[in-house]
């Protein structure tokens, strides 16, 4: 009894009332999405909102439930659930229900559960127990196994396919870059997703002249006019050789021309940046040639490994095949959506795009739209000030922490919740390429709402119990 | 926490930037109902051989409703404009919610112009209603009916299996217009249309780049003539039956009658369903196309075939003689003939149509010692009339063609048992009696081969498809029947007999002191009633311009019906006007009821 109200006493409640908040305006919205004179009963379940209820009152219990819990479940039974929720995601493709081309479901006829949404906080768990348990974490070993924790589930995920939760999974290496990995190999982690993005958008050839542009610039920031002139002098002779060579002998194209031109002008300069001990330059080189090998290995992959109708299915993601409407329409409308809110909004229940259904999957991934045109933006500014408090309170929280574990998950959580929230307002407003994922608490859907909500409610159970010894 | 900040900040810099700063989402948003309208092509119009229009097509509008984009609005003066009630408003509401709240669907069918106009200039007040224009077939004379057929709406399950159709689209049904359909249809357009919230099209959506021209329907021009048509419709008035003729050289059909007709324009619009399940439920059965879906045995007629495979195989000769008193007769079998000279040779048995001459020649044909048995016989004897097109589909460009049906020997090995069978068991068959079956069509096509000596093209109602275009490939390859050229000329010279000959001669009513008609009376029996008068010919005897097989039901034998239709035909096809009027009015006033009881 004296431990309960402890933890009463410790729980962090702005996060509490922030996600209360989170949920409400949430539902309100996804009244508004799938609103319509027909169905005003809150309570119908026919309709969206109707379950959405539901779920609210679903996810209020399961936060209940991860409060009364003992602390050190979650640390001893870390690697059990992680277990459990990744035989989940291997059972999902084999028994899993196909909608929309992806076997994300299972199906329990009134409602669906998406693994997916759940293996993040298993993953989050996983982690933070494995980083807890390891001394250096510096070192290769540590950061590949670590690696290997996180991109597992996203690599089953993968296989649904459901590119956009894959994405999310990124988000743990925050946790790994808090711990101690170099920031340098977070920002080649990101640069890898960066570039394999582009190069699907764009094609390759525009990307490898980039990367060319890109290492350009750095050597002459690094090393100055007269040492780049000097490289650019190589590459040409390396560049002409090998397009004569490419090109008139062997019909190759284009970028390959320049890889073998990289490679080449790579070999002659070896020598010369060795006697030099120049840094600087082998680093860029490195670089720009690591960075043109991994845009083969992406366009490589994309198109012999992945099957035609995976390609299609990631283009689409990505927008670059057209859907009906031709290419850009969901984002096209969103835009008209968000935009036409103006500062105000045009009050609730009142967005004629949202009333008109204009915007597809406007209750789930795109109801930052509805948000947009009937609270204007004003409204957008609120929504996003409060992720801002939100994830900066989940910061502070998880700095206060005396153990790795509970600093690791919570960094975990911290993470998860910036992805989601940029990539899906981003996506809404043309800043980010369209990926299908929620915003947290506000799109509609049980399994990401009771996923959320537990991931957030561990780590205010962790955090309640800080002044405990896990072990 | 500086990444969280700068991130949030890049978001609320683009919001402020679209929300605030770009107006131009606020006009999109205004014009930002999107309304497809589909472009319906004109269907492609039907000539006739001559390049005389049958088929053209005339304005009509449907009303459609997106119920989403509807909203509060006078439905009182509404159904003023559109002559309904409030009940049928509601009904009508109801069925275009349960097909969809979002997608278009049909309130009202083919509204007329007036109300159109009517429509049209209040239409503002009526959100998410909205006019399409689409097109109605239209006759210029009231023939053809079953030849051309109709056009109705596609069900749904075609709809399901074909991606092309929508909901409400139309589509051939029958005739022409369905086995022509991919021709006819053309290809449907869209066009999508920004509309604002007072139902007013504000442009076409993304300058047009998502939509699609509508492509017109190929015209056809058929191989119908169509005064000939005509005429033949007229002569069958008040009579059952129908009218094949060809021209042999092509197998292009000249005219399909099929009596009682209806007007095609009957079945065209609002009226449709109406008038369809009045003419499905008329005793006589109008919809009912006899030329290619009635099955008759072909009585005397099928004499010719007899003839022609008999000399084919060697086993009668021109000159044979067979004598015939009053009918053919081994041991208690005796088929009857009616009285006239004995004996008679093949000319003259055709001519006067002696049942006991192709008896004979007919047993002589299964019992050819040539074939090891009467089944083997049987089997060749059938080989020379499925070459003419008998027992099968002859392939013709319409729909529901009747195979007929010429018994396989293991149909009679399984009635009879095998080997149990012999040539008088079947003799019948000798005088186009018994199990066989065959369409008007058939009889024609065979009038046709008889026509051209031994060769055919399969029988076909287009010659164009498109101004510039040719028949299908199907229609331009020449069949052989396997019955030599100089086999014909006995026969050919029994029919001209039958019509031109002395006395005896059956067909003396179809003479035409002009040109030479060779032609060959039947009698189909009848089992319900009155028996079936059938006429088959072709003209001239040289060079022959057109073959042609003549039915009336229940009008009794060949002569007296049959072949005068035939004739005047033939008069009107090769001359271009009848001069025997007389003949003309006689057939006019012939009235005969189905059934044929008196």
């Amino acid at each position: 009894m004296d431990k309960n109200s402890n933890i009463l006493a410790r729980l962090d409640w702005i996060t509490v009332i922030l996600w209360l908040v989170m949920m409400a305006m949430g539902w309100l919205n996804i009244y508004a999405a799938v609103y319509n004179e027909n169905h005003t009963s809150i309570f119908d379940l026919s309709q969206r909102y109707g379950k959405q209820l539901m779920f609210i009152i679903a996810a209020l219990v399961l936060a209940v439930f991860v409060m009364v819990t003992d602390n050190k479940l979650w640390f001893f039974f870390a690697w059990f659930i992680y277990g459990f929720f990744m035989l989940l995601l291997i059972l999902v493709l084999v028994l899993g229900k196909e909608v929309n081309g992806a076997r994300a479901w299972f199906d329990f006829g009134a409602f669906g559960l998406q693994p997916s949404e759940f293996a993040k906080f298993a993953t989050g768990l996983a982690l933070a127990s494995y980083l807890n348990s390891q001394r250096q974490l510096y070192n290769t070993r540590t950061m590949v196994s670590a690696t290997a924790i996180i991109l597992s589930p996203a690599l089953l995920i993968a296989l649904q396919p459901d590119m956009g939760s894959v994405i999310t999974y990124f988000a743990f290496f925050i946790v790994l870059y808090r711990e101690g990995m170099s920031i340098w190999v977070f920002i080649t982690a990101i640069l890898a997703v960066v570039l394999f993005l582009l190069t699907l958008m764009l094609g390759n050839l525009p990307v490898a002249v980039g990367l060319l542009v890109v290492a350009a610039i750095a050597l002459i920031v690094t090393s100055g006019y007269k040492v780049s002139l000097r490289a650019a002098g190589v590459m040409a002779v390396a560049g002409g050789v090998a397009y004569a060579a490419g090109h008139y002998l062997l019909d190759l194209e284009l970028v390959l021309i320049i890889l073998i031109a990289v490679l080449l002008a790579g070999i002659v300069y070896a020598w010369y940046i060795y006697r030099q001990k120049m840094k600087n330059q082998a680093a860029i080189y490195v670089f720009l040639l690591f960075g043109l090998l991994y845009l083969f290995t992406v366009d490589y992959a994309f198109h012999n490994v992945l099957k035609p109708h995976q390609q299609t299915r990631i283009n689409i993601m990505l927008g670059v095949e057209a859907d009906p409407y031709g290419e850009g329409y969901n984002l096209n409308q969103s835009l008209i959506s968000i935009g036409s809110g103006g500062f105000a909004g045009k009050g609730y229940l009142n967005g004629t795009q949202t009333k008109f259904k204009f915007v597809p999957e406007q209750s789930t991934d795109f109801i930052f739209c509805t948000v947009g045109e009937e609270w204007g933006f004003i409204g957008s500014t609120v929504v996003i000030g409060f992720f801002v408090w939100l994830l900066l309170r989940l910061l502070m929280m998880a700095e206060r922490q005396r153990t790795t574990f509970v600093r690791a998950y919570g960094y975990g959580v911290f993470g998860l919740f910036l992805v989601h929230f940029f990539v899906n307002i981003g996506m809404t407003i043309g800043v980010m390429p369209v990926i299908g994922i929620p915003l947290p608490f506000f799109s509609y859907g049980g399994s990401s709402l009771w996923g959320f909500t537990i991931l957030l409610f561990i780590f205010l159970r962790l955090d309640a119990g800080r002044t405990e010894y896990l072990g | 926490m500086a990444v969280v900040l700068l991130l949030a900040l890049i978001l609320i810099v683009r919001l402020f930037y679209i929300q605030i700063v770009d107006k131009t989402y606020r006009v999109s948003a205004a014009n930002n109902a999107l309304r497809p309208v589909t472009q319906y092509p004109a269907r492609g119009l039907i000539y006739d051989r001559n390049g005389e229009l049958i088929v053209y097509n005339q304005a009509a509008y449907d009303l459609l409703v997106i119920p989403v984009h509807t909203s509060a609005f006078d439905t009182a003066r509404f159904n003023n404009i559109l002559g309904i009630t409030m009940d049928d408003f509601r009904a009508r509401m109801k069925s275009a919610l349960s097909y969809s709240r979002r997608a278009p669907s049909v309130f009202m069918k083919m509204i007329s112009s007036e109300t159109y106009a009517l429509l049209q200039e209040e239409l503002y007040r009526f959100p998410g209603f909205y006019v399409q224009a689409r097109t109605l077939r239209k006759y210029t004379r009231p023939v053809a009916a079953h030849l051309l057929g109709y056009v109705g709406e596609v069900d749904n399950k075609l709809i399901s299996k074909d991606k092309y159709y929508r909901s409400g689209d139309y589509i051939g049904v029958s005739g022409i217009e369905k086995s022509y359909e991919e021709h006819l249809r053309g290809r449907k357009g869209v066009n999508i249309f920004l509309v604002d919230v007072h139902n007013n099209i504000k442009g076409s959506y993304a300058e047009g780049r998502f939509d699609t021209v509508a492509i017109p329907g190929t015209s056809l021009w058929s191989t119908l003539d169509l005064s000939l048509q005509e005429y033949g419709e007229r002569l069958m008035q008040n009579k059952t039956g129908s009218i094949v003729a060809i021209e042999p050289a092509t197998g292009e059909i000249l005219t399909l009658v099929s009596s009682p007709t209806y007007d095609p324009s009957l079945l065209v619009g609002r009226i449709r369903s109406e008038n369809f399940s009045m003419l499905q439920a008329d005793t006589v059965k109008p919809l009912f196309d006899r030329a290619l879906m009635a099955s008759y045995p072909p009585g005397s007629t099928f004499k010719i075939m007899n003839g022609l495979i008999g000399l084919q195989e060697g086993v009668i000769r021109p000159t044979s003689l067979f004598s015939c008193s009053n009918g053919y007769h081994v041991g208690s079998l005796t088929v009857g003939c009616h009285s006239h000279r004995s004996p008679l040779d093949l000319p003259e048995a055709v001519a006067q149509s002696c049942n006991a001459w192709f008896c004979n020649a007919f047993r002589n044909i299964l019992e050819n010692p040539d074939y090891s048995s009467v089944h083997d016989a049987y089997d060749k004897w059938r080989e020379y009339l499925v070459a003419f097109g008998f027992g099968n589909k002859l392939g013709i460009d319409l729909p529901n063609e009747l195979s007929g049906f010429i018994p396989a020997s293991s149909y009679y090995d399984r009635y009879y048992g095998k080997d149990r069978w012999k040539a008088l068991t079947v003799i019948s068959l000798a005088i186009g009696q018994g199990e066989i079956g065959a369409t008007p069509l058939q009889m024609a096509n065979m009038a046709a081969v008889i026509a051209n000596r031994g060769s055919f093209y399969i029988p076909h109602v287009v010659k164009k498809i498109g101004d510039n275009g040719a028949p299908s490939p199907l229609y331009t390859q020449k069949y052989i029947t396997g019955i030599s050229p100089e086999n014909f000329e006995p026969v050919i010279e029994g029919m001209e007999g039958a019509v031109n000959g002395g006395p005896g001669s059956t067909a003396r009513g179809a003479r035409l002191d002009s040109i030479i008609i060779c032609g060959k009376t039947g009698t189909a029996q009848n089992p319900h009633g009155k028996d079936h008068s059938i006429f088959v010919a072709f003209a001239p005897k040289d060079n022959p311009q057109i073959a042609i097989a003549v039915y009336v039901e229940n009008a009794g034998f060949g002569s007296t019906f049959a072949a005068p239709i035939a004739s005047l035909l033939i008069e009107k096809y090769l001359t271009g006007e009848v001069k025997r009027t007389y003949l003309e009015d006689h057939v006019l006033k012939m009235v005969i009821k189905p059934g044929g009881q008196e």
